[in-house]
């Protein structure tokens, strides 16, 4: 149970933007099969970076490196990126009212779609597991879902109002078509496709007496898609628990428990990692947080799992942690974002990845 | 607010406290920020509809600020003139403005309305604290000209 300073450490801090950072995505299956590891974060500076892994030996050159800076598209704050599954595009969100989508051709990254309906401020946008659907969210209170035609066209499918206030984040389930959105109302919301209607609808609402009592930043899918967790203003994490069948409606969702005590101000990101099984979080305090699930050996309930913090790392980044996400495959690697305008890379010890 | 209908017609209007020269000390970095250097920076903001000061108003007041500075905390609770006041977010802007410009970066942030003093209270504190509203918000340019109109120097 170490808390122990040591247990994590910065492989590099990538500097370029001149605003805070406020998000970074790694690339799907980068850093496997022949890929180089690459990383997209954007920024306040209404820009995209992305940082690619140099694996040469070369000991004068830096591990990680800017290869492309993706800008000219939106006129104010990047808010999200998301690569599709293929790691082939990349969408952002933006402030301005608008979604792009660029293309990786060789290395170069070209806009191939400008996404508008968004009366103002786009806050989050996420791919869904064959890299089909698109969904967005916004100040609006509204998520829209968009198809993928054929040459690029983005069609909007579906409209969903049902939140009261600010969306600020949506997420699609890892392997099945159902997408999650997080709000300023305090609520997470299950949207399902109706499959007589082929309609659209809110499955669940997670907003009960065990729900969380302030705005709800990010939501993460561990790695089965079986247990999500949320992170909140309320200074807590819930983490919910779905072993029925995903695409029926009604009360799929449950809390299974919630995690206070560990944050000072405001969760603003948490991450499930889908190697290891951690959870990351990042926070107004500067701090990144690293839990892991624990069974109680001695339940005679079946086991229902705690979570503890096993890593505190104080003044990760000089000012509010604004993202955190482990790498999909390298269990070790986490990368982070601050309002610092920094991203930094971080190795975690292999003793507390088990 | 539209037109000339102003939103507290006739405000009290008080007298301004003495400005206090502070002594000068030979390494300012090691001086720790207190309250009465915080109200400094905020009480000759301008109101949004009035010719006056946030201090004239007694919108701010030095007792109103909290200020830890080894904890790197700064607590603003501010007193909208009326009960009602749609421009309690925009005085609440104006405030949190000034202080990320004049505080190290290092200091954290929080602005409250003062208890009992606003009908939306639990609204407009939510509204102030987060950090994507805020920045969005002086990304709107009628929002940012009226935040740098009460944040410029006056004659008053």
């Amino acid at each position: 149970m170490g808390v122990d300073e040591m247990e994590m450490d910065v492989v590099q801090e990538l500097e370029g933007h001149s605003d805070r950072v406020w998000s970074v995505a790694w690339r799907p299956g980068s850093g496997t099969s022949g890929r180089p590891a690459m990383l997209a974060s954007c920024s306040g500076d209404k820009t995209v970076r992305v940082w690619q892994y140099n694996s040469s030996r070369d000991p004068f050159l830096p591990h990680w490196s800017c290869v492309a800076v993706l800008d000219g598209m939106h006129q104010r704050t990047i808010r999200s990126c998301e690569w599709s599954p293929d790691g082939r595009f990349l969408a952002t969100a933006s402030f301005d009212g608008t979604i792009a989508i660029w293309e990786n051709v060789a290395g170069d990254f070209e806009c191939v779609a400008s996404l508008e309906g968004h009366e103002n401020e786009v806050k989050s946008v996420t791919w869904n597991c064959s890299g089909t659907l698109l969904a967005t969210c916004g100040r609006d209170k509204s998520v829209w879902i968009w198809e993928l035609q054929p040459g690029n066209e983005f069609e909007c499918i579906s409209v969903l109002h049902g939140h009261s206030q600010d969306v600020k984040m949506v997420l699609w389930h890892p392997c099945e078509d159902v997408l999650v959105s997080a709000s300023y109302d305090n609520s997470i919301k299950v949207w399902i496709e109706d499959k007589d209607t082929e309609d659209w609808v809110c499955a669940q609402t997670l907003s009960d007496s065990w729900g969380h009592t302030s705005t709800v930043w990010t939501v993460s899918f561990d790695a089965s898609g079986h247990r999500l967790v949320s992170c909140s203003d309320d200074l807590t994490l819930k983490i919910w628990d779905s072993r029925n069948n995903l695409r029926s409606e009604g009360n799929l969702w449950k809390h299974l428990c919630t995690v206070s005590g560990y944050h000072d101000r405001t969760i603003f990101s948490v991450h499930w990692s889908k190697a290891s099984g951690l959870i990351a979080t990042g926070a107004g305090d500067d701090c990144i947080r690293i839990f892991s699930e624990e069974f109680n050996e001695e339940s005679t309930l079946g086991g229902d799992p705690t979570y503890k913090m096993i890593l505190k790392k104080e003044r990760a980044h000089t000012t509010d942690v604004n993202c955190v996400r482990w790498h999909p495959q390298e269990a070790s690697l986490l990368a982070s974002a601050g309002d610092d305008g920094v991203v930094k890379i971080w190795k975690v010890a292999s003793e507390i990845l088990h | 607010m539209n037109g000339s209908a102003l939103i507290n017609a006739n405000p009290v209007v008080h007298e301004r406290k003495e400005r206090v020269t502070r002594r000068e000390v030979h390494d300012s970095s090691a001086e720790p920020i207190d309250a009465l250097e915080v109200f400094d920076h905020v009480r000759d903001i301008k109101d949004p509809e009035h010719p006056y000061s946030l201090e004239q108003l007694k919108v701010v007041t030095e007792e109103a600020i909290t200020v830890d500075d080894k904890k790197s905390h700064v607590m603003v609770v501010f007193t909208p003139t009326v009960q009602h006041c749609s421009m309690a977010t925009v005085i609440g802007l104006c405030i949190r403005v000034q202080l990320m410009r004049c505080l190290p970066p290092r200091f954290k942030i929080d602005i409250k309305v003062a208890p009992g003093s606003h009908a939306s209270e639990t609204a407009v504190n939510k509204q102030l604290n987060d950090k994507e509203r805020i920045a969005a918000a002086l990304e709107n340019p009628n929002l940012s000209e009226l935040v740098e109109d009460c944040l410029a120097p006056a004659s008053y």
